[in-house]
């Protein structure tokens, strides 16, 4: 076994071991940052196929930015997680079983068709390859469409987080930055002409 | 990495055109306050006759391909386009005043609605698997937000995470399917994936490719849930009464056209060898849904959920014709989808004209004594169920017969009896509807009021299903014309 394969197959290892833990875990916050590891792993997993970008961008975005919202997310939402968990027993057997089955079958038509043998070798790049300027070429050309669509998507999606969670309340207080510059001095300011006192002695 | 060539933009012209304009009509909605928000509804209309108009002046006579193989002009696209275009402002018209009723006349409806005409219009023009994939997404995506967008109504927010998340599932699985097949075939190109099952596909003693099979049914599985056939049909009857009328009527119509071309592009264009293989699957999936949809919806007492039954079984009939697998029987699927998103629009109209602020008419009984109450739209009603039902001489007869009619041309004689035995079926429950209005007595006795433009366009849409009826000969050669 090379080098190179034994990692393969301990951050392989590491990641179906993460991936279970997601899912079984009785802590949320534990499954979510069982998820980071997960994301970890298979950025390590790109990296062993010379796909460098792809794993950074993977780790800075999902690791970075959204795990870490996630994980904001399950702290503030103080979720129940035995009502979530009601049934699990009850429906564990019949979902084992078709799990069970449904990875045999997709199994061996994968391993059949896509087995090392089958599929040709990696082309390993010098030293002097990137493929950060790769990915860019292509993405600004041949995907220019596809590019394109998915900057819309996103669009939406920003539409379509506001629209849902943005509340008009009547009675909420703010400041109006521009009136606050336009006050005059006579605005704020009461001028009182009144009668000095007179020592008292 | 000098080969690359620079795509024909204007190919793209009703995309780009949509797209600005939306994002005009999100930007304009902002300086508006609530009595002027009429003005981004007009601007969506104008912008839904402008994408007409630029797709009419566009249609040419070649089909073009662009973007390096990922976007396709042709004319069974510019046909889908233009008619995504009028029911979306078909469907904007109804909703005005209903939503305006409700305190829930806002900018976002039309944004989200124009951007998932996009996403329609991307499907329909798409010739990649990435691009079909991405315009799925979008129209998904504005449809999920738009069942939500009603936020005080727990219905509609129930209904929103049940689409969502069975949205996703579908997904998946059409990725899942998509990614077999480029493992496959190397390409996502449909016309390159197309050629390669033709020359790889089957080998010499006829066995199929078992990973292309593999995909295959992923991909069924993934259009079957878009589509709302049984046995993936749980999330239609929920999301349909869950959500609000308009939003309803919206994702009960347009979007059945593109996934028309979804199926025509995917099945037809791309795995056309392995027909053998499809045909089957569509075959259970069609007369599961002529039967299951045309059955429950009997059980029906609100009409929304009576009315998704029928959309199931109407997406067995649309099946129908796509798993004859000749050129007749995809024209007689197309003219098919066109009939039945011009009926179900009508359908919904009806309910949105007889609902009054504070009051929704989905209720069966709601229909009860109409032609007490207004004789003309009692007619429209009758009109749009006869041809729901199939009944001569509105629309829907010439549709049903058709695909029928192709079914039988390709001697699947039980398939046409058993889809003619649950039509037969169904008319029970259309014709009730008919006999509630003519025959009862009239519970809600409050006058019918609508805007002069919806009664125009509704008039229209019912007389429409007659007259489409008695001359149906012009939109059936264009179906042909396109298809060929």
């Amino acid at each position: 076994m090379t080098f190179e394969k034994f990692m393969f197959y301990l951050f392989a290892g590491i990641l179906i071991l993460a991936a279970l833990r997601v899912i079984t875990a009785r802590n949320p916050v534990h499954s979510a940052l069982s998820l980071v590891l997960v994301f970890f792993s298979s950025a390590a997993l790109w990296i062993l196929l010379e796909a460098e970008f792809l794993a950074i961008t993977l780790v800075l975005v999902y690791v970075g930015a959204v795990m870490v919202l996630f994980l904001f997310v399950v702290m503030m939402l103080n979720i129940n997680v035995d009502s979530m968990r009601e049934g699990f027993i009850k429906y564990l057997p019949i979902g084992v079983a078709v799990a069970v089955i449904s990875a045999i079958e997709m199994g061996l038509v994968i391993v059949a068709n896509f087995g090392p043998d089958k599929v040709p070798a990696l082309v390993r790049h010098g030293v002097e390859y990137k493929n950060t300027e790769s990915i860019g070429r292509v993405l600004y050309t041949d995907y220019l469409l596809s590019f394109e669509i998915a900057a819309v998507l996103l669009l939406v999606g920003i539409v379509a987080a506001i629209a849902l969670s943005m509340r008009k309340r009547p009675n909420t207080k703010f400041q109006n930055p521009s009136e606050q510059v336009l006050v005059k001095k006579a605005d704020r300011l009461r001028i009182v002409k009144m009668k000095t006192e007179d020592r008292q002695s | 990495m000098n080969d690359f060539e620079l795509p024909n933009f204007a190919l793209a012209l009703p995309e780009m055109f949509l797209l600005g304009m939306t994002c005009l009509v999100l930007i304009v909605d902002l300086f508006l306050n609530e009595k002027n928000r009429v003005f981004t509804y007009l601007l969506a209309q104008l912008t839904l006759l402008g994408a007409v108009v630029i797709t009419y002046y566009q249609a040419g006579i070649v089909s073009e391909i662009s973007f390096t193989g990922s976007f396709i002009r042709d004319e069974m696209g510019d046909i889908l386009k233009i008619f995504i275009y009028i029911i979306t402002a078909v469907v904007f018209l109804y909703s005005r005043d209903y939503l305006r009723d409700r305190q829930q006349f806002k900018g976002e409806f039309y944004a989200l609605g124009l951007f998932g005409v996009l996403g329609m219009m991307i499907m329909v023009s798409a010739h990649s698997f990435l691009t079909i994939y991405l315009g799925l997404e979008l129209l998904s995506l504005s449809l999920y937000t738009m069942v939500a967008l009603n936020r005080d109504s727990e219905a509609s927010a129930e209904a929103a995470m049940k689409y969502f998340v069975l949205g996703a599932i579908a997904s998946g699985m059409l990725l899942y399917g998509m990614s077999m097949i480029y493992g496959a075939t190397g390409s996502l190109d449909i016309a390159e994936i197309g050629s390669y099952i033709n020359e790889n596909g089957i080998s010499e003693d006829g066995k199929i490719n078992i990973v292309l099979s593999f995909g295959l049914v992923f991909i069924v599985v993934g259009l079957a849930f878009k589509l709302g056939a049984v046995p993936f049909h749980m999330w239609v009857p929920d999301i349909y009464e869950g959500a609000q009328t308009p939003v309803t009527l919206y994702l009960g119509a347009a979007p059945k056209l593109a996934a028309f071309a979804m199926i025509m592009r995917i099945l037809v264009e791309g795995m056309q060898p392995l027909v053998a293989d499809w045909q089957m699957m569509l075959t259970a999936l069609a007369v599961l849904s002529l039967a299951v949809g045309n059955i429950i919806a009997i059980a029906q007492t609100n009409m929304k959920r009576m009315l998704a039954y029928s959309t199931i079984s109407h997406v067995g009939f649309l099946l129908l014709g796509i798993i004859a697998g000749n050129e007749d029987g995809y024209s007689a699927s197309m003219f098919y989808v066109l009939i039945y998103a011009l009926t179900s629009i009508g359908a919904f109209g009806m309910i949105i004209l007889l609902s009054r602020s504070g009051f929704e008419a989905d209720k069966l009984e709601d229909f009860k004594g109409l032609n007490e109450r207004s004789r003309w739209y009692a007619f429209m009603m009758l009109l749009i169920m006869f041809s729901m039902a199939g009944v001569p001489p509105t629309v829907g007869f010439f549709a049903k017969l058709w695909v029928i009619k192709a079914v039988l041309d390709v001697d699947m004689a039980w398939l046409a009896i058993s889809a003619v035995l649950f039509s037969v079926i169904g008319a029970y429950y259309y014709i009730r509807i008919i006999k509630l209005m003519y025959f009862d007595k009239a519970v809600d006795k409050a006058p019918i009021k609508a805007a002069v433009d919806m009664q125009f366009v509704i008039s229209t849409n019912g007389l429409l299903m007659l007259v489409l009826g008695l001359f149906p000969g012009a939109l059936v050669a264009v179906c042909q014309s396109v298809i060929n």
